[in-house]
């Protein structure tokens, strides 16, 4: 504990300016080190589900693509691995870093309970990326629920920021009840303005309501895109993530068209520690965007 | 490089001076307790003469060898690989400045290499070990860097093994009992100086055959006293390391246990393990490859001060794979499944070798004495690859 009470001891390592440039830019030389953020906005999306907007306090802007996640460090309590949900484009645009986040443990609590200005570490972006891309051309479908909308919306924007490029664009979303929607306004303006056609079911309904009820998974079958050419970036609940490539494969989708995001438990993010090994896989490293080719024998197994 | 000398036992003593000389740690083979782990060797007085040990699953024992035998004992409880690899050290300390934006700075932590580290006595499993930490930790897109800081600069005496224990299957995996020359991922020098120790009854005849593997190597050889060998002498050394391996009778079929447990996914053989299995951590903490971490973020009272710490862990804690809603493996058969198909098979896909290096520590210290090569023998007879008849005997 004296060393806690002294962390300048003479000769026990250089001081590094937290967040400094040379602390992050490729390749970081110490990638375990967090640089620090302010929290400049919580917002609270769902009774559950908060965003928060994060300011780099070195000004240098924490650049990434979409798929890629971050180690979100509350001081003092721990670190959890979050994907990003923001704008790759929003980052050169002065846009603040944007992650949305469940309150479901003691590091998510402390982080969407923090006042704004509190200062929080953020280690990365580490990890694959959705590539929605080599979708240009083809049909695109997005088949998500609950949070897992999150870890999607950058490939979403990535797409309507070249909307012509691609086909149908298709948002397949479920949620466990109407309350749990998530970006409920932003998924209307895309279906506006962007000739996204979203579809929307929850699991569970209050009696009365008017919307579709039922399992995300069963709005594929019957959805309108062109399964020769289409792509499809899922993101959910493993489960969900199963069934939703089963249903489109079946109705033809190539299994190296599906890409999805695995969830797995981090504590480095950079292939170290071991946690998040899928067989040979490192989720961290080797995902967690990974093609359904590489995943189905991995995913058929249980407890791998 | 074929320069091979006689080194006397008392010149085993210079050796140590000589390494302490020029400003290495040096770090091999000692007794604690009733165990030979790896500590700072001082003086060849701090090697575990005339011990020897016994290990049979869920088994370790010392004994007196009758003999003056520096090195005359199989793989000790621990590898050196808490030498470079920490159970625990601090990565990160920060501190909380009582400014009004709840401000806080983190300082890096790096380890004190003023003293660079000579592992001396270190034998061809742990030193395999050694070579794959290198590539696991140090030679991918991210690196472990207190791994990398404390193994630079490193001066290596190997020691040729002459005395397997019954849990031994380095010949098996090709890891020994004599090490490679060269590191097969590198082509570097796999050794700097190694000793093959001659210990016949009559202690006049005691000697080490030292063969120089490196031009550090050459410098250190060439600052004790040591005299030319013959012919005769090189072939008494590789004599004790062709005896060793006959020794062991325990093997892993290197051709098929990758394939094997690829496919074995869903057997049956899982259920009944875990009917043994406790669980208990032990083989991941003893096995010398096993790299697997935690943080913890230890904090003060005040709050005020926190440090981020790099713990060893083990997949077969049930919350090492834990996320929200629970754990992925559950069971402890997936955790059993998990730990020895890395070993022996996604090792393979992840890094291009094995995970194992035949140490036989995981079998000597499962409590329950479950055994890797048995288990893997079992998983290739349910699938109709024959067992050699080394892990019949065995079984």
């Amino acid at each position: 504990m004296d060393d806690i009470r002294n962390p300048a001891i003479p000769g026990h390592g250089a001081t590094v300016a937290a967040g400094s440039v040379a602390d992050t830019l490729a390749p970081p030389p110490a990638p375990m080190v967090p640089r620090r953020f302010a929290i400049t906005r919580v917002r609270q999306d769902t009774r559950d589900t908060f965003t928060l907007l994060l300011e780099p306090l070195d000004g240098e802007p924490l650049r990434f693509a979409a798929g890629q996640f971050t180690m979100l460090h509350a001081f003092g309590v721990g670190e959890v691995p979050i994907s990003i949900a923001g704008d790759p484009r929003g980052t050169d645009a002065g846009e603040p870093l944007e992650h949305t986040i469940r309150n479901v443990g003691a590091v998510t609590r402390a982080l969407v309970n923090a006042a704004p200005g509190t200062e929080i570490g953020v280690r990365g972006p580490f990890g694959t990326t959705w590539d929605a891309a080599d979708a240009r051309g083809g049909d695109v479908v997005f088949v998500t629920g609950g949070i897992g909308l999150a870890p999607l919306r950058p490939a979403i924007l990535d797409v309507l920021a070249e909307r012509d490029a691609y086909g149908k664009v298709l948002l397949l979303y479920g949620s466990r009840t109407p309350d749990d929607i998530l970006y409920g306004d932003e998924m209307r303006r895309w279906a506006d303005l962007n000739d996204v056609n979203v579809q929307m079911t929850v699991d569970n309904a209050p009696y009365g309501y008017k919307g579709r009820v039922g399992f995300v998974t069963e709005l594929i079958g019957r959805a309108g895109f062109d399964p020769r050419s289409a792509w499809a970036f899922v993101c959910g609940p493993e489960a969900m993530m199963r069934a939703s490539a089963q249903a489109l494969t079946a109705r033809g989708v190539a299994a190296n068209h599906i890409r999805m995001s695995m969830e797995r438990s981090m504590k480095c993010g950079i292939g170290l520690c071991g946690h998040c090994q899928l067989r040979e896989l490192f989720i961290c490293v080797d995902g967690p965007v990974l093609s359904y080719d590489r995943l189905e024998p991995l995913m058929s197994v249980r407890e791998l | 490089m074929d320069d091979i000398r006689i080194l006397s036992t008392s010149g085993l003593g210079a050796l140590i001076d000589e390494l302490r000389q020029r400003g290495y740690q040096v770090m091999g083979p000692t007794v604690r307790g009733d165990a030979i782990v790896t500590g700072e060797i001082r003086a060849a007085s701090d090697l575990p003469q005339g011990v020897g040990d016994q290990q049979d699953p869920a088994r370790y024992r010392l004994r007196e060898r009758g003999d003056g035998a520096y090195f005359g004992f199989a793989a000790p409880a621990q590898s050196s690989k808490p030498v470079f690899f920490p159970a625990e050290e601090v990565i990160w300390r920060g501190r909380r400045d009582n400014g009004e934006d709840d401000h806080f700075t983190v300082e890096r932590d790096t380890p004190d290499t003023s003293r660079k580290i000579a592992l001396l006595g270190t034998r061809s499993c742990d030193l395999r070990a050694v070579q794959i930490h290198d590539t696991v930790l140090a030679s991918r897109q991210y690196i472990d860097a207190h791994y990398a800081a404390r193994r630079d600069g490193t001066f290596v005496v190997a020691v040729a093994c002459s005395d397997p224990a019954a849990t031994c299957f380095c010949a098996s995996m090709g890891t020994g009992p004599r090490p490679s020359d060269t590191n097969p991922q590198t082509g570097e020098p796999s050794y700097d100086l190694l000793l093959t120790e001659i210990a016949p009854s009559d202690p006049d005849l005691h000697h080490f055959v030292l063969e120089v593997g490196s031009a550090a190597g050459l410098e250190v050889a060439d600052a004790i006293d040591t005299t030319p060998a013959t012919l005769d002498d090189a072939h008494e050394a590789l004599a004790v390391t062709s005896h060793a391996a006959t020794q062991q009778s325990r093997a892993i079929d290197t051709d098929t246990v990758a394939d094997t447990l690829r496919a074995s996914a869903e057997s049956s053989r899982w259920e009944e393990i875990a009917t043994r299995c406790l669980a208990c951590t032990n083989c991941t903490l003893v096995c010398p490859t096993c790299f697997c971490t935690t943080v913890s973020d230890v904090s003060d009272l005040t709050g005020e001060n926190a440090e981020r710490h790099r713990v060893w862990d083990s997949c077969f804690s049930e919350q090492f794979s834990y996320i929200h809603g629970g754990p992925m493996r559950e069971s402890a058969k997936s955790r059993y499944r998990q730990w020895i198909t890395h070993k022996l098979s996604s090792w393979e896909d992840q890094f291009g070798m094995l995970g194992c290096v035949g140490c036989g520590r995981c079998i000597t210290w499962c409590p329950a004495g479950i055994d890797i090569v048995e288990e893997a023998a079992a998983l290739g007879r349910a699938r109709g690859v024959a067992p050699t008849p080394a892990t019949a005997e065995a079984g």
